[in-house]
């Protein structure tokens, strides 16, 4: 049975990477690596999961230097010679070894005004969403985000712009944005524009590169540079 | 957030990025075809000005290239700056219309120069 070297953060900000000696599985993740060295070899190892399948966006990493889902990231996929190397998301602070800081992170959907507010109440009819209309079909591109933060982590924007909303929160303002239910349109507009918000980013592509759910946070984005730019030329924002 | 800058004013500024970029790449595009077909064989600065002095769809074409670089330049410019430099105040945006009114000046005498008769004497 071969094993495998992996050097895991452990501590702070000032914390090191450390060595373990994991034995090696067929069809192992990173995950069961990481659970292999809290419950064998290090127990004070601090990290987060919950789910293990993909669904609760709980366990994403830094492995051997890209941010990943844990759990859906199978050893064999990131192995090189025998070795990986597990830290915790960039772009956040670090708690504790694997477990990143995530409050700014969701704080900024918060500031991009991430929260639905319609004006129908329960004695209305049902609102109306016809599938195939554009509003519908941008929406579904990106509402199958589940707040891992992979593409926060991978945004070189936000690391040299710590105010910078992020990939993530501007995917969800874009959702919002085509929801033809919605009616903070313009407010979350001015939320979103400006040089910490759409206009920062420079269309690289690492949160599209990146996510695990395959969606385009980039295009999103750029979506709502077109909207925040039409808006200020008909003067609504 | 940008000290110096509404959003609305960067909205706009975006757009304008966007209007000028496009006209840039077409003026790009005509102006390298036009170097490559004029130099074949060799060009001196007579031959140039021989051709240009006079011709005032050239001269339109240049002014429409230098007020789009006019645009676009400036507005670049103050990004990286704000970005790279973290130099967000005022002064920025000073910084960069006086580039603006520099491009415009030098762009537009150079273009009065080759198209004017007797315009680069």
């Amino acid at each position: 049975m071969t094993t495998l070297n992996v050097r895991v953060w452990r501590g702070n900000e000032d914390g090191e990477f450390v060595s373990y000696e994991v034995p090696r599985h067929a069809s192992q993740t990173v995950l069961d690596v990481v659970t292999y060295i809290q419950r064998n070899l290090e127990p004070d190892l601090g990290y987060r999961f919950a789910c293990r399948v993909g669904m609760c966006g709980s366990c994403a990493m830094t492995v051997n230097g890209k941010a990943r889902w844990t759990c859906r990231t199978h050893v064999s996929k990131v192995v090189e010679n025998d070795a990986l190397e597990i830290a915790p998301l960039s772009n956040m602070p670090v708690i504790k070894d694997l477990a990143a800081d995530m409050t700014t992170f969701f704080d900024k959907w918060s500031a991009a005004k991430g929260q639905f507010k319609g004006n129908q109440t329960r004695h209305d009819e049902f609102a109306t969403v016809e599938p195939g209309s554009p509003e519908r079909q941008a929406v579904d591109a990106g509402i199958e985000c589940i707040g891992c933060g992979v593409c926060y982590a991978s945004c070189d924007v936000v690391t040299w712009r710590p105010d910078y909303l992020g990939p993530a929160a501007l995917n969800r303002a874009w959702t919002l944005v085509n929801d033809v239910r919605d009616v903070r349109g313009a407010e979350r507009l001015r939320a979103v524009a400006g040089d910490a918000g759409c206009h920062s980013c420079h269309t690289q592509g690492s949160c599209t590169e990146r996510c695990p759910k395959q969606l385009a946070p980039t295009a999103g984005i750029a979506g709502l540079k077109r909207k925040v730019a039409k808006a200020a030329i008909k003067g609504e924002l | 957030m940008s000290q110096s800058l509404s959003v609305v004013t960067q909205a706009k500024l975006w757009y304008w990025q966007r209007i000028s970029a496009m006209v840039l790449a077409l003026c790009v595009i005509v102006h390298l075809v036009g170097i490559i077909m004029a130099v074949r064989g060799g060009l001196s600065g007579a031959e140039v000005l021989a051709r240009t002095q006079g011709n005032w769809l050239f001269g339109a074409f240049y002014a429409v290239f230098v007020l789009a670089s006019t645009v676009h330049v400036p507005i670049g410019l103050m990004r990286i700056a704000e970005e790279w430099l973290g130099w967000r105040s005022r002064s920025v945006v000073i910084a960069a219309w006086l580039f603006a009114a520099l491009l415009a000046f030098a762009g537009l005498r150079a273009v009065y120069a080759v198209v004017m008769p007797g315009g680069a004497a």
